[in-house]
């Protein structure tokens, strides 16, 4: 029997809620407040509290570290993507602007090209973020403790 | 002078946070609790930063009135009638921006540049703190201590070649 | 100062938490309870922040700072030391000069700064104000911030994200990837 049974029943509902509550800061952000950063560690948080809880070899099982240094890369790559696909979609003749979302749709009334860009690039950050706090987790939870526990 | 400094009473409580991030960082010598005095330190400019962007009776950057409603409506609207004329989409933005200039006249709020700057300098403040407890780990692991006192007598013996 | 505002003593309550709190970090030599203190500090500011108006950097600071930077800094407690040894007397009063020096400068600083609260200081007048003025035309957000952030300054934003990733890669290269398998990839090495 595990010495952490309500721990473990408790964060096993808690951890879907957290993902969920992250996604909505997400994508609610555009609304209140939130956005990437937030949402990214706040997903993060979420592994966090299973390695915690479940141990670092049940998290390495769930997401491997090498999920979280593509993630991190991916999120970087996405954010940059917009800017250069921006660079290309403007029609002939207008400036070419980096990161101008206005480019992505003709739609310029209901801004539609900036909600995009919004959403691309607050998903970018999203990744990176909740990556990058998950591998900077791994690195410092693979270390070994050279501290016995008795000096506490 | 006393008007002076009660009408910015704010700066007073975080000139002396700051000064107490400061403190710690010079006075103790153990690297993990170093920077634990900079990120006071840090968390107090942040306070600095936001307190300057506070306007009396203002309300969070957030546009929360009809105009929002009035978005969603918008967002129905394209739906049901996929093809509109560019002049409509016009009129229609043109009549969100005055609903919502309207609005934007009586509410008041707060000035939302500062807040953009410390929301990306919190993470990363996270980030570089992250860097900076590597480094310490890195420390520990070589000299077997976090003192500085200590790992400059380590890195004097170390050059000088005696025990002590 | 607004005499009929309730919410300024909930200020008051705030910034004497975070001094208590600050000076017990100084007065503390524990580091487990200086960590969480940090935590507790870095909850206050945030509480701080959402009655200065800035939910999106109360929200941040309550994830990040309360979060995620006590769960790095007890990590690294873990792998480093418990406790931190007593400030030598020279020590602690060469920093009481120097944060006497720093602070009488800050305080003869105060009359030229802003009068906190007000909507017409140099501050709040200009670049901030326009973003208010500008975002239901041009980006039609209802978040400000978000629109200062992603749009009006993406370009920062990007070099934040860039800075971040670039964090993790020197953790990364200090600490390994955190595969829990240095033990066996130091006997291949030995």
């Amino acid at each position: 029997m595990s010495p952490h049974l309500i721990l473990r029943v408790v964060s096993k509902l808690l951890i879907p809620m957290i993902v969920v509550f992250g996604f909505y800061v997400q994508f609610h952000g555009d609304f209140g407040p939130g956005g990437g950063f937030q949402a990214g560690v706040i997903v993060a948080a979420a592994v966090i509290l299973y390695a915690l809880i479940f141990g670092m070899e049940e998290a390495r099982k769930a997401i491997p570290p090498v999920v979280a240094r593509i993630g991190a890369a991916t999120g970087v790559l996405l954010y940059a993507g917009v800017g250069v696909a921006t660079l290309f979609m403007n029609g002939a003749g207008e400036p070419l602007n980096f990161l101008d979302y206005d480019a992505l749709h003709p739609d310029q009334g209901h801004h539609t090209g900036q909600h995009y860009g919004i959403l691309l690039v607050e998903l970018g950050v999203l990744c990176t973020v909740a990556s990058v706090m998950l591998a900077i987790f791994y690195a410092f939870a693979g270390r070994v403790p050279d501290i016995r526990d008795e000096d506490w | 002078m006393l008007d002076i400094l009660i009408e910015r009473f704010n700066y007073i409580p975080i000139i002396i946070l700051m000064m107490t991030g400061l403190y710690v960082i010079i006075a103790t010598g153990n690297l993990v609790k170093r920077l634990v005095g900079l990120s006071l330190f840090q968390t107090s400019v942040f306070l600095l930063y936001i307190t300057i962007g506070k306007v009396f009776g203002g309300q969070p950057p957030i546009l929360v009135d009809s105009g929002h409603g009035e978005d969603a409506g918008h967002g129905a609207e394209t739906a049901a009638h996929g093809a509109e004329t560019a002049a409509g989409y016009g009129a229609d933005a043109a009549h969100y921006a005055a609903d919502t200039a309207h609005y934007a006249a009586e509410a008041v709020y707060s000035n939302p540049l500062p807040h953009v700057l410390i929301l990306t300098a919190i993470v990363v403040g996270v980030a570089t703190l992250a860097v900076g407890l590597a480094l310490v780990v890195r420390i520990r692991e070589s000299y077997g201590t976090i003192e500085d006192d200590a790992l400059n007598a380590a890195d004097y013996s170390l050059e000088t070649g005696s025990s002590e | 100062m607004m005499d009929n505002d309730l919410t300024q003593y909930l200020d008051y309550a705030l910034i004497a938490m975070l001094l208590a709190v600050g000076f017990a970090i100084v007065r503390l030599r524990n580091l487990f309870a200086v960590v969480m203190l940090t935590g507790v500090y870095s909850l206050l500011s945030a509480a701080w922040f959402v009655s200065l108006d800035a939910v999106d950097v109360a929200f941040t600071e309550a994830a990040v700072g309360a979060g995620i930077s006590t769960v790095l800094m007890l990590g690294a407690m873990l792998l480093t030391a418990r406790e931190s040894e007593p400030a030598g007397q020279k020590r602690h009063w060469a920093a009481l000069a120097v944060v006497a020096a720093a602070g009488a400068a800050l305080f003869f600083a105060i009359p030229d700064m802003p009068v906190y609260g007000d909507p017409n200081s140099p501050a709040n007048a200009y670049v901030g104000m326009d973003y208010m003025d500008r975002t239901p035309n041009e980006i039609g957000v209802p978040n400000v911030v978000t629109a200062v952030l992603a749009s009006y300054r993406g370009y920062d934003t990007f070099g934040e994200t860039v800075v971040i990733f670039t964090a993790a890669l020197g953790v990364m290269l200090l600490l390994g990837f955190g595969t829990g398998r240095r033990e066996d990839e130091e006997e291949d090495e030995a």
